[in-house]
């Protein structure tokens, strides 16, 4: 039996609303503007992890506002923040809506480690009752990788990764060696992090840089700008130093569509060789964060109705 | 025979894994950040009652498995088979083996109600339920003083199953059994 009504109780209405003002005054204060993007698009994210969902007029729900806001960006927008709606199709489950909330944000002219700290001080600001003076961690993929799956990224083949990877699924999945990092890290990984404290995971293997920038570090070995960051076992953000060049994110882009039938954004590619300014951006869950202010379990009960009662 | 994919995969749902008869027990997505989601699932096998846990990766499917559970009452046994019979009215009798009852043989009480599972219709195990009333068919006297074992002692119920209990207790009585620890609870 369905029910009509909310999945959410007011107080957890109450808390949202709460969320929203912190945030909204965190970002006025810091002169970060706040935009509003379209959410249905002629060309859907290339992500092929991601299915997006079509409209019956040929256009998609939104992703995530990635693609419009660095449009904004090379229009010479400056700082720009936006809180909205995005769409996965097939995500559902006690961490998953998908339809679901998220604050994306994005800074001129700053690397990771600036925005990595306004990330933790925004994240201690709005955690700040249940959890006052939030302890920060840092660790390269490569450090967390060796300190709780005890695997040197670089020392390692990919036997070892597919060996560790089939023990903690309990099958053999047939994954290539990023899909087999995927299960160490999350079946692994991830929940040895340490507890109550906000942990962030940079400097990504380069085959998972996405939209991020590729760098090597000092001894040369090339690791993709990307951070997550997380608590108390979940993901709550996934930040970048924004890729510049139209080159190379055209050919990222060729590799990710092919056979997914999606339309390449040719907009956004014309919007990367007009230029977009070096940047760093950030995508949060609001919903999830919401959980661990609230000290709840599953999504659904920080939405005002749920993907089953909407 | 359905098929379910992993967008259908919740608790209790029956379906067979790598050829063993499994009942979901818990059900969760997982998404790295940038990347192909997994799901990760915890069952229990019917036939061994192991619980286990397997990653999918999205959109693997699974065929569904035959597995009812029935409530059912103990009869007799003919020594090779042990014989229950359905309590919807149907009459319905089925046999279970020695194998199938497992630890439940201990727990056997004719007319008492049991949980019968089947897969393909055949019975694989028997649960009592949590509580069942057994007389002591066999026990020593308690001394009274007698603190040597920490006030209690071993007595035998009418099934065969020896438990601990006080010392006060003597035979003929009817002990209240918890089946799931194997524990005295209280006089009946």
């Amino acid at each position: 039996m369905q029910s009509w009504q909310p999945s959410a109780n007011l107080k957890q209405l109450q808390a949202r609303q709460r969320l929203y003002r912190s945030i909204r005054e965190f970002f006025y204060s810091r002169g970060v503007l706040e935009v509003e993007t379209p959410l249905l698009a002629q060309a859907p994210v290339a992500d092929p992890n991601i299915t997006p969902i079509g409209t019956v007029n040929s256009r998609w729900l939104h992703t995530s506002p990635e693609y419009a806001m660095k449009r904004m960006l090379c229009a010479g927008s400056g700082d720009i923040y936006q809180i909205c709606k995005v769409f996965r199709h097939g995500e559902a489950g006690r961490r998953h809506n998908p339809e679901f909330s998220m604050l994306e944000w994005y800074r001129v002219g700053w690397k990771l480690p600036q925005l990595m700290q306004e990330v933790a001080e925004l994240l201690q600001l709005v955690l700040a009752e249940r959890y006052p003076k939030l302890s920060v961690r840092y660790y390269s993929y490569r450090a967390a990788l060796q300190k709780y799956a005890n695997l040197d990224l670089l020392s390692c083949d990919d036997l070892d990764i597919r060996t560790l990877g089939s023990q903690l699924a309990n099958a053999d999945l047939q994954l290539d060696r990023d899909g087999w990092l995927d299960i160490i890290m999350s079946h692994k990984v991830e929940p040895a992090l340490p507890r109550n404290c906000l942990v962030f995971i940079d400097r990504f293997p380069d085959s998972q840089a996405a939209l991020a920038k590729i760098l090597p570090d000092d001894k040369g070995v090339p690791w993709a700008q990307r951070f997550e960051v997380f608590f108390n076992g979940m993901e709550l953000a996934n930040g970048y130093d924004e890729l510049l060049d139209a080159d190379i994110q055209r050919k990222r882009f060729a590799r990710e569509l092919a056979g997914t039938g999606r339309p390449c954004d040719e907009r956004l590619l014309a919007a990367l060789e007009h230029g977009l300014p070096d940047c760093s951006g950030v995508a949060l869950g609001l919903d999830r964060l919401l959980l661990h202010i609230c000290n709840l379990d599953s999504i659904s009960q920080v939405l005002s109705f749920d993907w089953h009662r909407a | 025979m359905a098929t379910h994919a992993t967008n259908e995969f919740r608790p209790g749902l029956r379906v067979m894994v790598e050829g063993e008869p499994c009942i979901m027990i818990d059900v969760e997505f997982v998404k790295p950040g940038k990347g192909q989601a997994f799901t990760r699932v915890k069952m229990r096998n019917i036939r061994t009652d192991r619980v286990w846990e397997r990653t999918f990766k999205s959109g693997e499917t699974l065929e569904s498995a035959d597995i009812q559970e029935r409530d059912m009452e103990y009869l007799y046994t003919d020594g090779e088979f042990w014989h229950f019979m359905a309590t919807d009215g149907s009459f319905e009798q089925l046999a279970a083996s020695e194998d199938a009852l497992g630890d439940t043989i201990k727990w056997l009480k004719e007319q008492e109600v049991y949980t019968v599972m089947l897969f393909n219709e055949a019975v694989v195990s028997v649960t009592a339920p949590n509580f069942i009333e057994l007389e002591v068919t066999e026990t020593d006297p308690g001394l009274k003083g007698d603190t040597a074992q920490g006030g209690s002692k071993p007595a035998t119920l009418s099934t065969g199953a020896v438990v601990r209990v006080p010392l006060f207790i003597v035979e003929g009585e009817k002990l209240k059994i918890d089946t799931r620890s194997g524990e005295y609870v209280s006089r009946a």
